[in-house]
């Protein structure tokens, strides 16, 4: 035969790793399936420069997003997680935590900082979903209780971005509380009169959303953003239908009443502080 | 139900046979066969109820026949007068609320209410309130603040209702708001969790001075089901997921999230629901005595580190 194969087949492609094969050069969009220069993607503050997309920024990028050059001030960093349940399901949390540290070089899923916003002072706190989800726990609760404490001290606005599932299961009713904790403390940040602006981005559901996601003075979120009190899933259970198109995204959330306004990431630093200069004192 | 709570059998088979002695004719050997049997019901209650698992206990928190907020209004209160609506789009049954004597004292009360029988469950949507609900709380919670009458929440959900329409009236808008409402509200609040403590939607009238919870009860961040579907991917697996979140009354009051657990009757509120309510009533009584003597500024400070102190982490500067 004049013909003979002698390479074996390549392995189909996954379509969720696909994307990430040509790391460091190129990158897929979810959305819209382009390949695009991994370096365009960045400078473009991780939005898709075809369609619009909104990857997920990690915490630090969000951090550096907002606030003004080597203006950050990192805050809390020494609170850590317990586990006060000695909780396990097929891992350990404590085993658990010890390996998002490591991917993520903090102990739990909140960074807080002190910095400016084109020249203001602010404090801010971003939930980091890369670590269990953006989970809720003690730390978390703890962490954005003491940055609105610390605003208050400072006589700055506070400003909080969630990426988060929820409560974090394996703290178990102490998750719970601190959703009334941070609650507590944002109800004296507004009775001190300062602005607390909340943004959301893409996912922000369960006991975030039901708590600091929506409290805020003025509530932004980014472009399609899934925010939500149950899953979709869980919905689509309880009714037993699909839900339509759209449901539950940052749109859905501005036509119903519940943001202010949808703000593509390239934008938002500039629109926080537009808004932080209309409230602040 | 029959299968959910095997372990009531031995119970409910001892009844079923002190019922049928009670109606032969009087004697002395049946006057002793019914006095035996009565000791021995007593002691089998109390051995099961005291060894309930919080797999059990679970189930207890869900019994049909487990007192509900209204008829622990029936019972302690007088002159009740129930308020409806949101003032914005409808009523929710599935939240009451209003104000009525306990004693001679007028007091707001706002609770979830469960349906005993299957049309009353669907018109009180399981006890699982829609944003409405929350609403019309915040509205009673308000005009308690404007009277100044101590509120009496009562708490018995599986959790705010996951649907299609409650997320588009905003309910985590509705919990969100009445959280940042109560940690500031200027009147005292006791809140007792009288069956299933579910996540945010118990939680959503739940921020109080003092936070009581019956012996059985259970208070927990998502349902044991839940938490298996999503851990285990397995809700079969919800007996694991009831012990490994400490959900008990014990465990809450362990990990410092309750005040004071209610002990219940032997065989559990649904045993003696006269009972239940009268211990949960003078815990009420007990807990506003002690809110009564603070001044209201005094009050909010302490509900304020009452909550702040909830969490458990480590660090330099853990305990703050």
């Amino acid at each position: 035969m004049w013909f003979r194969k002698d390479k074996t087949p390549r392995e189909p492609r996954d379509p969720k790793t696909s994307a990430s094969l040509g790391e460091g050069l190129f990158r897929k969009c979810e959305a819209c399936r382009e390949t695009l220069y991994a370096k365009e993607v960045e400078r473009n503050r991780q939005v898709c420069p075809k369609c619009g997309f909104h990857f997920r920024l990690s915490a630090d990028e969000r951090v550096r997003l907002l606030l003004d050059d080597d203006s950050a001030v990192h805050l809390f960093g020494d609170v850590r997680p317990g586990d006060p349940l000695k909780f396990k399901d097929s891992k350990r949390y404590r085993d658990r935590l010890r390996e998002y540290e490591g991917k993520a070089g903090r102990p739990d899923a909140v960074v807080a900082a002190e910095g400016t916003i084109e020249g203001m002072p602010v404090v801010l706190a971003v939930l980091d979903y890369a670590f269990m989800g953006g989970s809720m726990g003690s730390v978390v609760g703890e962490v954005l209780t003491r940055s609105a404490e610390r605003a208050v001290t400072r006589k700055s606005p506070l400003v909080i971005v969630t990426a988060s599932g929820g409560a974090r299961m394996q703290e178990g009713i102490l998750s719970l509380m601190q959703m009334a904790k941070v609650s507590a403390a944002l109800a004296r940040l507004g009775e001190a009169r300062l602005p607390f602006v909340c943004i959301l981005t893409d996912p922000t559901t369960g006991g975030v959303t039901a708590s600091f996601a929506m409290q805020g003075d003025v509530t932004l979120a980014e472009p399609k953003a899934l925010i939500g009190f149950a899953g979709p899933r869980v919905i689509e259970q309880t009714i037993r239908q699909t839900l339509p198109e759209g449901f539950q995204r940052s749109e859905f959330l501005l036509e119903h009443g519940f943001v202010d306004a949808v703000v593509p990431r390239p934008q938002l630093k500039q629109t926080l502080a537009t808004v932080l200069r209309l409230l602040a004192p | 139900m029959a299968a959910e709570t095997q372990f009531e059998q031995p119970i409910q088979r001892l009844r079923t046979r002190l019922d049928e002695l009670r109606g032969y004719p009087d004697s002395p050997a049946k006057r002793r066969e019914v006095q035996k049997l009565e000791q021995k019901l007593g002691r089998l209650s109390r051995e099961i109820y005291g060894n309930l698992s919080p797999w059990q206990k679970t189930l207890v928190a869900r019994h049909p026949a487990r007192p509900f907020t209204l008829d622990y209004v029936r019972l302690l209160l007088r002159d009740f007068v129930e308020l409806h609506g949101d003032r914005a789009f409808s009523d929710d049954p599935a939240i009451v609320a209003g104000f009525g004597f306990l004693g001679e004292r007028p007091v707001a009360v706002i609770g979830h209410q469960k349906g005993r029988d299957t049309k009353e469950k669907i018109r009180r949507n399981f006890g699982m309130p829609r944003p409405e609900g929350y609403r019309k709380a915040l509205r009673v919670l308000k005009l308690a603040e404007k009277f100044g009458r101590p509120v009496l929440t009562f708490i018995d959900t599986p959790g705010a209702y996951p649907g299609l329409d409650s997320e588009e009236r905003g309910v985590s808008e509705a919990i969100a708001r009445n959280l940042y409402e109560m940690a500031r509200l200027r009147t005292p609040i006791v809140a007792t969790v009288t069956g299933e403590g579910g996540s945010g939607g118990a939680l959503g009238i739940g921020v109080a001075d003092a936070v009581l919870m019956l012996e059985h009860s259970v208070y927990s961040v998502i349902s044991p089901e839940g938490c298996a579907a999503i851990l285990w991917k397995d809700q079969a697996r919800a007996r694991e997921a009831a012990e490994a979140m400490r959900i008990t009354a014990a465990d809450c009051k362990a990990l410092g999230v309750i005040d004071v657990v209610i002990p219940e009757p032997a065989g559990g509120a649904h045993a003696d629901p006269v009972a239940a309510i009268d211990a949960v009533g003078k815990a009420i009584g007990a807990a506003l005595a002690r809110l009564d003597a603070l001044p209201v500024d005094a009050l909010l400070a302490a509900r304020y580190e009452k909550f702040r102190a909830m969490g458990i982490w480590e660090g330099a500067s853990a305990g703050r």
